[in-house]
């Protein structure tokens, strides 16, 4: 069969249909005949510009070329030198923005499939119990990470692959932050990808301490001063959910979208042999278009009920992976664009029965160059819904800016740490990620991990050489 | 793995458990709050604190069986232990914060209700430790039901007043009867109150000390599930402001708690949860909880 050069190896998706009532993968990856072929569309340029559009910088024409020869346990190598989470990054990354925005194959056609292929190095890796524990020796020096989200496991597998003697501190009673509190099991399935490649972390040596919330259970200064460790690194993410101050969002059946995904995902609520409860009524509004909004939206209807996305822009600004959206459409999630909420209604007993919006219009672009909505004068009207769900942005958790002295925070409550090495105000203590960011990607914040780990260990050196 | 050290039963369905925890036991303060799970499929169930032995590195937990949650935690003995037990969480008592002369000039009243006994205890044995009685309502639904009296009694003798909503033991009446009776007949004077119970207790104390003028705080315990911050499911209107229980309290101005509010929100999965203490109480015998079965089985 021919092969048309210009598109892409269409990859494996469970039937919308179908997928809209199960928790299981929606995208099944690549075949290993699948991959091959996909790979042989890589032009090897010379000049690669996908490589400077990744921000942990994966070596992606070499790792593709070795799938192309079939050298898959050599692709794999390739990007473990890069990467800590390769699993988690093929299925969430946004490649649209990212390496694939640059593939020079994209100019004339699509882009190569770069994710689907690092997927595909990742899951045949870990199927195929490919070794990739190799470390430096270990120098004994203790290093601490505040949290096993993505930044962290970046972090910490990095450090460990220089020799440091690493632990994690996480907060809640499993590993992988929000890849386990956050994204749901059908994007990415926890035990098979999530805890695989925690594991994988925890082969090059670092340990996990759950259950310990830095700033409260113990602080950073108590595990300089008392612990013995020599450097910090912070990647504790932004937690806190965001509400609209409108009237009724105290009501019950408004939830946030952080409550709603950790109750799924990480209390597994939708499993029945699982305690923690899930309030899902039958009409949901999700309010927000980012990948949280979409995941919030998808997990209710998986629940059974009729989902909608309200948004206050128009369709091409919701700030969604391309992916996310097309698959929410695909399933049936219906949505309310250019449109905003104003009041939360109540019925009698305290419960939500409904939403009023309001119709907006774009106007001039703001500073970042997105249009801003403005409401219509007289275009509110009400939908009807028995839950609303809040999915408009988290801010950093407070609790460690708080309880450690001489760490600066900006104007948003964020640590103040330069983006090259994530050192912050304090001596030995660096930071990276959602917490010095504000919420972004997983990928930004692995690449932020993997900078702080790079700016740690120069340090230690040079503390070493004193 | 968290190891219980100790269970004893305080009443019927209630209980207190010591737990192991070293680095909690060696942080936490009264008025602060931890989150124990049974095991990797249980719920996370936030407690207050209700001691600590820093040198045993051990926390006291007093839990009431309510839901699927609690019976099964009721099921665990000593030996066994917990899947994790994470804390400590919220912020410590505002007495604790506060200046040790200022705080002996203070005439201070405590009021108890039911399980909220157990969170005032540390309280009261910290003033004490400070070098202040204060006094301290204690109400129950029934004789039965009293909890914690004689640790209360050996750190406040009599300034302790037991109530019973019907007249069982102690007073007769419910809690708000005993401050009136303190203030209004035995003359009394309190420059603060702390109020810790069920929601509606706390509601109704508030009330009254918002009429009697004496500044009142109270401990809130809503749903949540984190326990950090991340979820928001525990917030609450106090006056104007939305606040998390658990990283802006779990203290309030409780003359500024929206009870009404806070209590709709705590129903909120009472369907969720009444079907999950079914399953738990049936077993494999559960089938939905449809309902029907005092009826006579499926028609």
């Amino acid at each position: 069969m021919a092969i048309d050069m210009t598109k892409k190896v269409p990859v494996h998706e469970q039937d919308p249909k179908v997928r809209a009532k199960n928790f299981e993968e929606v995208c099944r990856g690549y075949t290993e005949e699948e991959a091959v072929e996909e790979a042989s569309r890589c032009l090897n340029c010379k000049n690669p510009q996908c490589v400077t559009g990744c921000p942990v910088s994966i070596h992606i024409p070499e790792f593709i070329h070795e799938v192309k020869e079939r050298n898959f346990k050599k692709a794999a190598e390739i990007i473990a030198e890069s990467s800590s989470l390769p699993a988690v990054c093929g299925r969430v990354c946004p490649q649209e923005r990212q390496c694939e925005s640059k593939c020079v194959r994209g100019v004339k056609g699509e882009a190569v499939s770069i994710g689907k292929l690092e997927r595909f190095v990742a899951d045949w890796s870990r199927e195929n119990h490919v070794d990739l524990s190799k470390t430096a020796p270990k120098n004994g020096i203790k290093v601490a990470v505040i949290g096993s989200g993505p930044s962290g496991l970046s972090c910490a597998g990095d450090l460990a692959k220089r020799g440091y003697d690493v632990t994690i501190f996480e907060a809640l009673h499993e590993a992988g932050g929000v890849l386990v509190y956050g994204i749901p099991e059908f994007r990415l399935p926890k035990d098979k990808v999530v805890a695989a490649e925690v594991g994988n972390v925890k082969k090059l040596g670092v340990k996990i301490e759950t259950d310990t919330i830095i700033g409260k259970t113990v602080t950073i200064d108590e595990l300089m001063d008392k612990e013995g460790f020599q450097a910090v690194f912070i990647g504790s993410g932004a937690g806190l959910p965001m509400f609209m101050g409108i009237p009724g969002e105290n009501a019950s059946g408004v939830f946030s979208a952080n409550e709603f995904l950790t109750r799924n995902n990480l209390m597994k609520a939708f499993l029945d042999d699982y305690d923690t409860p899930i309030h899902c009524g039958e009409k949901v509004v999700v309010v927000g278009g980012g990948n949280v909004a979409m995941d919030a939206a998808r997990t209710a209807l998986r629940l059974g009920a009729e989902v909608h996305i309200v948004y206050r822009r128009s369709e091409k600004e919701l700030p969604a992976r391309a992916e996310e959206v097309h698959h929410a459409r695909e399933e049936g999630i219906l949505f309310d664009l250019l449109t905003n909420p104003v009041e939360i209604l109540e019925d009698d007993k305290g419960w939500v029965r409904g939403i009023r919006v309001i119709r907006m219009e774009l106007g001039e672009p703001d500073e970042k160059g997105r249009r801003r909505p403005i409401p219509v004068a007289g275009s509110e009207y009400e939908i009807e819904c028995d839950t609303v769900i809040m999915a408009l942005g988290t801010t950093p958790n407070p609790l460690i800016g708080n309880t450690t002295e001489g760490l600066e925070l900006n104007r948003k409550k964020c640590i103040v740490a330069d983006e090259e090495k994530g050192q912050t105000s304090r001596k030995g203590i660096f930071a990276g990620g959602d917490a010095v960011t504000g919420a972004a990607t997983v990928i930004l914040a692995m690449g932020a991990g993997k900078a702080a780990a790079a700016g740690i260990d120069e340090y230690l050196q040079g503390e070493r050489n004193k | 793995m968290y190891e219980i050290l100790k269970k004893r039963k305080l009443a019927d369905k209630i209980w207190l458990m010591d737990l192991k925890a070293e680095r909690l036991a060696k942080a936490c303060m009264p008025g602060e709050f931890l989150i124990v799970r049974t095991d990797s499929k249980g719920e996370r169930i936030p407690l207050t604190v209700c001691d600590y032995d820093r040198e045993k590195g051990s926390v006291t937990i007093v839990f009431q069986e309510v839901g699927a949650s609690t019976y099964r935690m009721a099921d665990l003995n000593e030996g066994d232990s917990f899947a994790d037990v994470v804390g400590p969480l919220g912020n410590p008592s505002e007495l604790t914060k506060m200046d040790p002369a200022e705080l002996k000039k203070m005439s201070v009243l405590f009021v108890a209700g039911g399980v909220g006994t157990a969170p005032v205890y540390p309280q009261v044995k910290w003033l004490k430790e400070q070098g202040v009685i204060a006094d301290a309502v204690e109400g129950a639904k029934t004789k039965d039901l009293v909890i914690m009296e004689e640790e209360m009694r050996s750190v406040m003798g009599d300034h302790l007043y037991m109530m019973t909503d019907d007249g069982s033991y102690g007073h007769k009446g419910m809690v708000t009867e005993g401050i009136k009776d303190l203030v209004l007949n035995q003359g009394k004077h309190y420059d603060r109150c702390i109020a810790i119970g069920p929601m509606i207790m706390m509601k109704f104390v508030c009330k009254l000390t918002k009429e009697l003028g004496i500044p009142t705080v109270v401990s809130m315990n809503p749903i949540m599930v984190d326990g950090t911050g991340m979820c928001g499911a525990c917030r609450l209107h106090v006056g104007d402001e939305i606040k998390f229980a658990c990283v802006d309290g779990p203290e309030f101005d409780g003359h500024l708690v929206n009870f009404d509010e806070a209590m709709s929100r705590s129903r909120m999965y009472k369907t969720e949860e009444g079907r999950a203490f079914l399953k738990a109480q049936e077993g494999s015998t559960h089938h939905g909880g449809c309902g029907q079965c005092s009826e006579g089985g499926v028609r």
